[in-house]
Formats: structure tokens, C-alpha cells, sequence
């Protein structure tokens, strides 16, 4: 068993100015998730007449991409390749101190405490994160044959679960790994070659009206990605933009 | 009340074409005039939505998570079912139906299961336009992988993480229609009441759970595709907000709730390790393809695993089991787990565990061939647990997954409100006792994408509507009713917090209306559950306020529903005195212990009707009739 101080952003709501505040997290089992550490901490709140600290989290396996925080500074904390749900308190030791906080990106305005709004996310797949197919009269599933390459390259880049670590993590919060992602996955396949470059120069566009920043090569968002998506996936973009914009692409 | 199945005539195999001919059509150009309510945003509601809309119809979609793509479909792992028959193994349409309805344990309503093997190859079809990225051979067609409960291999994945894929395949056309403005989106939305009007289904109350405000939304039918209420059991592999309140409201609002006992425990998942524990991670049922599942012969063998010779091991599954060996279904895989677990024979630290071992199959395809298979669920296991799977056997145990119960609907998929509709695992119609794996992405996206813009439509189009809006008194005595429930859960200030109850309320639902249950058990629930009730709206401690982002607020009124909710489903197994599926009675089971059906007198849907807080819910019957295949029992040895 551990004892760990804690200093977490707490903020009312998305007018107020928020600050740390400290508790104390007693009797943390290294078996606990962080955010069952998160859940101990908030029933003692909860008991003692306190207000418990609103986080964003839903499946806990790592999959639905609800909850991050920054953990020390670092987004989802010291394990790579994990997010904050399948972080785990053996990667603590008694004693430590963990300042926990939100997303910081102008782009993911703070609703509340932990809670930020990443809307934005949304938006930019409305621009053209999709094959524009109807239900019905699809052909069969096999008439069209991907090389199994293209498709294992394909799903690398369709694994991203939209938790938003990337803009986090990145020093000019920009969201190019996400969208990057997007458009690689959607542009390895046949399917979804029609629509290839109208959809990066749009979802280009909508993250710089959401006030993401631009992306500078500085790799943070590989790191933090819970599911190690690369960079290429930026390249992969860029690349793209660039042809579209070549071949006059509005 | 009447239940009236609306399963069209004529032979198994022609129904739906049929019945897609006989409805009545809405006119293109009519379309837009015709407001429907989704509420949730997984498989089958997005897909819905962004299926109607495409049609024209005008759609509001809620759902309470920050975005649509978070819906918990995303979690599935395994695979999605379809009748392809791309293996040339000797699948088909008529196949694929049948092993739904046995796996179910004969419980459901054939046409229905029929329909739904039916529009499987569509699924497949649809999906891969959209650029799901399926799992390929070299050659570039589509790949398949085996599941639990069948003997053709017709599941299509993508790795582990094909809920997420064909989720974000149907988040993605739910996008595409909102980007077009025919969708509007209410994320961190949730629905707290149904508002019916003249006898019909017309309007939601939901809470914006930002703001706090209480706001009322109009329409012309509301479908519910809100998943299933696994979390009366607290612990379970659902995602920590799935919750009943959507179907709850709608069953205190006249719509019958059928066979709420049958829940399904899956038998693969992480064993739980302490009381602070807040969910179950399933590790997929695609593991038993290559794993194989033991524990020790002897009582309290607490050698380390890969210290016990292999004659010293009972690979129990495929002793009692030749024929379908570790890929029975997950039933009858979860009782056996609980057996040899009861025997004492199983491990880990609480005994609560059997092994599910991968070094045969590492020696005989090699570590890299296993990681290609199921590399991501060996990390999210040793993740979890800190033992590494690819070097000691992994631990599982069953867990709540899935539930086969839900809304009644008819073969329209409309429960028995008129222009109210349930999806997905929000009704009961498809799985009978007990669900097949791989299965529940198939009729998600089978009732969204293929079914309900079919049947909707001849709802609509017969008219009869009067004009509503959110001004009339039933929407605003709904608000009423919410707000004062809201202000009652606030003020109460007591000493004990949501999740404690909804702890205690998991445990007795765990222990006497689980995997097995008996009558003794079944009646002490019965007797504990309004007790702890009575002690939620004397003694539990919501903070904050109703005008807030309020996380306490929102999981009290969920729990508030599944401590209502939790006592129907134990009247449910009490009245059902067979075994079927997941509903094991101890009282009906053979001589081996297998569950022993009762055609004779339960082959029926028993479709609970609300009397009001006070009143016994009343038991409807809806005769279940085979006329394409003979009942037999279920054997998988």
C-alpha cells in the first residue's frame, strides 16, 4: 500500500479561475487504475462534506478515448502507449507527489476540473473524415481487394481513439496527429480515393479555424498517443495536401 | 395488454421481402416533414441516425458521452458474424440463423433471428464501403476468424478492436450527415424521460449535463438504441456510464420489458483484484481459438502455474466438451468456469480464476503469430495485472457482458408504445437466452443500418398525427417530475455515497440472480433489494448542484433506476423456473448438470408490464412458435 499527495486543477467552471489543491491519496494498492486511485479520493470528498473532482471517463480499457489528464506534466502519464484508465499505481511508489491536470490547448476550452471540451475533434471529421457512401448498394465486401499491407497500414492509422493526448502534448497544441491519422487511414484504402483530396484540404482548414496550432516536428504527440500512432501519419498529410494543392484541389 | 409480434406470413426465408413490400412507404419529398428522436450513439443509433437522415427525415441523435464515437460498441473486441461464406466451409444464411437460435437456447423469436442472418452479408458490404479496415489475406480479400457457439468460421474483424472500427465507421456517416446540417447532435446529453402524448411516443426530457438545464424535445417517433443495463451488477465489462434509464422510463411509461433475466456472463475476463475495483475488462472470446482453458486436478494446488505437469492439469472444457472443446458457448463456458471454481480448484489469489494458457500455441506458431492475433489484448492484460502472458498462463473468470433481455418489440422492432422504438441491445428480440459471440455488432448495425428505415416509415406514413410542441403540459409536467426528483436526490444529504450502493446492489444481484439462482436466493433478493432502495433515497449523499456539470447527480439517478430495474429481473428469473441460455435454475438441470429447458411450459417471452410504484408488474406471454426447425437440446459434447 501507498501514500501519494496529490495536487489537482480545480475549477468550478469554465468562467471561474481555477487553481491546485492537494490531497492526500492513503491506502493506494498498486493494482488500483489511476482512475480508481481518482475514485478512492473523491468518495473520501464525497464523505467529508467536499466536492469530488469531475474527470471525463466511460469504458476503462483504453478504447472510447473519455478520459486524459496530464499527469506530472506528461499526457496520460509515464507509461508509454497507455492511456490514464489503463495506467496503473505500480508505476508509483509511497510517497510520490502527482500534480494532475487538464488538457492545456486553446482549441479544448476547460468545462470543468479535469473536464475539457473537445468538440473541435468533431468538427474536423465533419470536413471530410468519412467515405461519403450512403447505406445500400454497397458491392460485395470482396469485389474490391486490398493487399493485407494497405489494410494493416490502414488500421495502424484508424487505431486512434480521439482522447486528444496528441494536442496536449504538442508545445503548439495542434491537432495534426489526429487529423493526420484520419486522412492516412481513409487514404491507404481504394475506397477512399475519390474524395482523398477535397478531405485534407478541408479537415486542414478546419483545424486551423478551431485554433489548433501547426505542427513543428517536435514528436511529442507520438509519445504521448495511448495507441503509438506515428508521425508519418503527418508526413502522410502533408504529403497529401500538398498534392492536392498542386493538382488545384478546392 | 396485447402483444401483437406483427411477424408477417409465409415461409421463414420470404418474410422480410415480403413484409419490406406489404409496409407502407413515406415519399421522398415527405421525408423532411418528420422529426425522429435517437438517443444513443453507438452501433445501432448511430447507425440509424445517419441511415434516416440519408433517407431525409429531419433527426435530433442525444447521447451522453462528449461525442458520438465514444459510444461503448467501441469496446467490442472480437469480431462481427456475417453469412458469407468466404471460408467455403459450408456456411450460410439459414446456418448462421440457426446457431443463433440454438446459442439462444430456443428463446427467441425466429423471424427475427432469421432476418437478422439474413442482412449480415449487407453489414459486411456496407462496412467495407465505408473503409472499415477488415482484416485481409495477402490476396486482398477479407478474413475470417472462429467464435464461440459455431463451427465455420465467419467472423470478420479488424485485430482486436473491431467495435472501435465499425463504430467509427458509423460515428463517420453520423458526421457526414451532421456536417450537412440534416443531424443535430446533442452530445453530454442525457435522456431522463419519455413524453407521450394522445397514447404515442412524441417527445424526450433530458438534462444537458453541462449546464444542467432540463430541456424537452419533440418528435414524431423516438427510437431507443441506449445498449443494455449490465451495471446492476456494478462490476461488469460495460463502460461505467452504460445505463438502463432511457429503457427504465420507457418501461414505467407503458412499454413492456421482456425476459429481464436474461443476462449474460462472459467467460473471459480479468478476475477482479481488490474491493476498489470499478470495472471488468473482458479479454476477448477470439482467445479461445488458440488458448486452452484449466486449472489444477488437485483441490488448493498453489504451485505456480508452469510448475504443474501437464498430467497434473484438467483441461476441463475439452474433457467435458470434445466436440466444441474451448470454443463453446459463453454460457455454458461461464458455468463451467464457476463449477470448477466452486470445487476449489480455482486460482490466483481469490481462487476465482481458471487459466487460459497460450504456450501450446506459441510452440506451434510461434510468438509473432500470436502477437499478430492478439497482441493488443496480451498488452492490455499484462497492462493490467503485471504478469506477462506470452510466459504464464493468463487468469480469467466470467463477468457481466451483455443482456440478451431489454425492450419488448415487435418484428418493426416498435415496443409496445406506439412510435417507440428499441435497437440493439435495448431490446430483446434476436439472442433468446443467451447471446452468441461476435453477434451483438451484427444486429446493432442490422436494426440500424437495414431495419428500422424499412419499418419506421410504415409507421409514420399511416398518419393520424397531431401537431405537438414542447409547450404542451405533458412535456412540461415531465420536466416537472424531473426537477423535483432532482431537487428530492439533493437535499436527502445523507452519509452513504452512489457507488456504495450501487456496490451492494451488484453484490446481491452477483450472488443470487448471476450465473446460477435458485429460489431461496431468487426471494432473499427480492427482500433485500427494496430494503436498499429504502436506504438510497434515505441515506445517500449527492453533492452539488442540479445547475452544474454534476457527475454524482448523474450517476444517482442511474443507480436510482437499477435499484427499481434490479427487482423486475429477479421477479423475472423467479417466475421462470427453467434453465435456459444464461439462465441457469439449479432446480432444472440434467443428471451432468446442464441447463434443462422446459418447452412444455416456458418456450414463451415474458413481457413485464408496469402497474405503478406500488402494484406487481404484470407477466404478458408471447408464445414463441417454431415452424422451420425443431426444438432440440442443446448439445455441444
Amino acid at each position: 500500500m501507498m501514500n501519494l499527495k496529490l495536487h489537482v486543477w480545480r475549477q468550478p467552471s469554465a468562467k471561474d479561475t481555477g487553481r491546485l489543491e492537494t490531497y492526500e491519496a492513503r491506502d493506494v494498492s498498486p493494482d488500483m487504475s489511476f482512475l480508481e486511485m481518482l475514485d478512492v479520493v473523491n468518495e473520501d470528498l464525497i464523505v467529508t462534506g467536499k466536492r469530488p473532482i469531475a474527470f471525463d471517463h466511460d469504458c476503462r480499457e483504453g478504447i472510447c478515448g473519455s478520459c486524459g489528464m496530464m499527469i506530472n506534466g506528461v499526457a496520460h502519464g509515464p507509461q508509454r502507449g497507455t492511456a490514464t484508465c489503463q495506467l496503473h499505481m505500480r508505476t508509483f511508489k509511497d510517497g510520490d507527489e502527482i500534480v494532475i491536470e487538464p488538457w492545456r490547448a486553446q482549441a479544448f476550452p476547460i468545462i470543468k476540473d479535469l473536464v475539457v471540451d473537445r468538440s473541435a475533434f468533431d468538427r474536423i471529421i465533419q470536413r471530410g473524415g468519412y467515405i461519403s457512401v450512403n447505406t445500400g448498394g454497397a458491392p460485395d465486401g470482396n469485389d474490391i481487394l486490398v493487399g493485407k499491407d494497405r489494410a494493416d497500414h490502414a488500421m495502424d492509422a484508424a487505431a486512434c481513439i480521439g482522447c486528444g493526448a496528441c494536442v496536449a502534448a504538442c508545445p503548439n497544441a495542434s491537432s495534426s496527429l489526429f487529423t493526420g491519422a484520419k486522412i492516412t487511414h481513409l487514404g491507404k484504402l481504394p475506397q477512399g480515393q475519390p474524395e482523398r483530396d477535397r478531405r485534407v484540404v478541408a479537415m486542414v482548414e478546419q483545424m486551423d479555424e478551431e485554433g489548433f496550432g501547426n505542427c513543428s516536428w517536435f514528436g511529442e504527440c507520438q509519445e504521448a498517443c495511448p495507441k503509438e500512432i506515428s508521425i508519418d501519419v503527418i508526413k502522410q498529410m502533408n504529403h497529401d495536401y500538398v498534392a492536392a494543392a498542386a493538382r488545384g484541389s478546392d | 395488454m396485447e402483444l401483437n409480434s406483427k411477424v408477417p406470413p409465409g415461409p421463414l426465408t420470404a418474410k422480410w421481402d415480403q413484409h419490406k413490400f406489404d409496409i407502407k412507404l413515406v415519399n421522398p419529398a415527405n421525408k423532411r416533414k418528420y422529426d425522429i428522436i435517437v438517443v444513443g450513439s453507438g452501433l445501432a443509433g448511430a447507425s440509424a441516425a445517419a441511415t434516416l437522415s440519408e433517407l431525409g427525415y429531419r433527426i435530433k441523435c442525444f447521447c451522453f458521452q462528449d461525442s458520438p464515437r465514444r459510444a461503448h460498441s467501441i469496446a467490442a473486441q472480437g469480431g462481427i458474424n456475417a453469412a458469407k461464406n468466404y471460408q467455403n466451409d459450408g456456411d450460410s444464411v439459414f446456418r448462421l440463423f440457426y446457431d443463433t437460435l440454438k446459442g439462444g437456447d430456443f428463446r427467441s423469436r425466429e423471424s427475427n433471428s432469421y432476418r437478422l442472418a439474413q442482412l449480415s452479408v449487407n453489414i459486411i458490404d456496407q462496412c467495407v464501403a465505408q473503409g472499415v479496415p477488415f482484416a485481409r489475406e495477402y490476396g486482398g480479400t477479407l478474413a475470417n476468424r472462429s467464435f464461440g457457439g459455431a463451427q465455420v468460421s465467419r467472423t470478420f474483424y479488424a485485430r482486436g478492436q473491431t467495435g472501435q472500427q465499425l463504430l467509427l465507421g458509423a460515428y463517420q456517416a453520423l458526421e457526414k450527415q451532421i456536417a450537412k446540417g440534416l443531424v443535430t447532435m446533442y452530445p453530454r446529453t442525457e435522456m431522463l424521460d419519455l413524453v407521450m402524448i394522445d397514447g404515442r411516443a412524441r417527445g424526450i426530457v433530458v438534462r444537458n449535463l453541462i449546464t444542467g438545464k432540463i430541456e424537452s424535445h419533440a418528435a414524431d417517433a423516438v427510437v431507443l438504441a441506449t445498449g443494455g443495463y449490465s451495471n446492476v451488477f456494478y462490476l461488469s465489462t460495460n463502460a461505467r456510464g452504460s445505463n438502463a434509464t432511457a429503457i427504465w422510463r420507457a418501461y414505467k411509461r407503458g412499454a413492456a420489458f421482456a425476459n429481464p433475466c436474461f443476462t449474460q456472463i462472459h467467460p473471459t475476463c480479468i478476475p477482479v483484484s481488490g474491493d476498489y475495483q470499478s470495472k471488468l475488462t473482458l479479454m476477448s472470446e477470439s482467445l479461445r481459438n488458440d488458448g486452452r482453458v484449466w486449472v489444477p486436478k488437485a483441490k488448493g494446488d498453489k504451485r505456480a502455474p508452469n510448475d504443474i505437469p501437464h498430467a497434473e492439469r484438467d483441461y476441463y472444457l475439452e474433457r467435458k466438451y470434445p466436440a466444441f472443446g474451448n470454443l463453446g458457448p459463453r454460457d455454458i463456458t461461464s458455468r463451467a468456469a464457476k463449477e470448477v471454481c466452486d470445487e476449489g480448484r480455482g486460482v490466483g489469489e481469490s481462487g476465482r480464476g481458471v487459466y487460459l494458457d497460450f504456450a501450446d500455441a506459441i510452440k506451434r506458431l510461434g510468438d509473432s503469430t500470436i502477437t499478430e492475433r492478439y497482441g493488443n489484448l496480451f498488452e492490455m492484460y499484462e497492462r493490467i495485472t503485471d504478469e506477462n502472458p506470452y510466459k504464464v498462463p493468463m487468469r480469467i473468470y466470467p463477468a457481466p457482458h451483455y443482456t440478451m433481455g431489454g425492450l419488448w418489440v415487435d418484428y418493426n422492432l416498435m415496443t409496445t408504445i406506439p412510435g417507440l422504438y428499441a435497437l440493439g441491445e435495448a431490446n430483446f428480440s434476436d439472442h433468446g437466452a443467451n447471446r452468441l459471440g461476435a453477434s451483438a455488432l451484427m444486429q446493432g448495425l442490422a436494426d440500424g443500418y437495414f431495419v428500422i428505415p424499412y419499418t419506421i416509415g410504415d409507421y409514420l406514413a399511416r398518419g393520424g398525427f397531431n401537431a405537438v410542441n414542447t409547450d404542451m403540459p405533458e412535456f412540461k409536467s415531465t420536466e416537472r417530475e424531473i426537477a423535483e426528483k432532482t431537487s428530492k436526490l439533493l437535499a436527502i444529504d445523507g452519509k452513504r455515497t452512489v457507488d456504495s450502493i450501487h456496490r451492494e446492489l451488484g453484490h446481491i444481484m452477483w450472488d443470487y440472480c448471476g450465473m446460477s439462482r435458485n429460489d431461496a436466493g431468487l426471494h432473499k433478493a427480492l427482500d433485500m433489494i427494496p430494503k436498499l432502495r429504502e436506504e438510497f433515497w434515505t441515506d445517500v449523499n449527492v453533492p452539488g448542484s442540479a445547475v452544474e456539470l454534476n457527475q454524482a447527480l448523474e450517476k444517482a439517478g442511474r443507480v436510482s433506476d437499477f435499484l427499481e430495474l434490479a427487482q423486475l429481473m429477479v421477479r423475472d428469473a423467479i417466475n421462470r423456473t427453467e434453465s435456459c441460455g444464461a439462465h441457469f435454475r439449479e432446480e432444472s438441470q440434467t443428471p451432468d448438470g446442464e441447463a434443462l429447458r422446459d418447452d412444455e411450459h416456458f418456450a414463451y417471452v415474458a413481457a413485464w408490464e408496469y402497474a405503478g410504484a406500488d402494484a406487481a408488474p404484470i407477466l404478458n406471454k408471447e408464445p414463441l412458435e417454431f415452424e422451420s426447425i425443431h426444438l432440440s437440446t442443446r448439445n455441444y459434447k
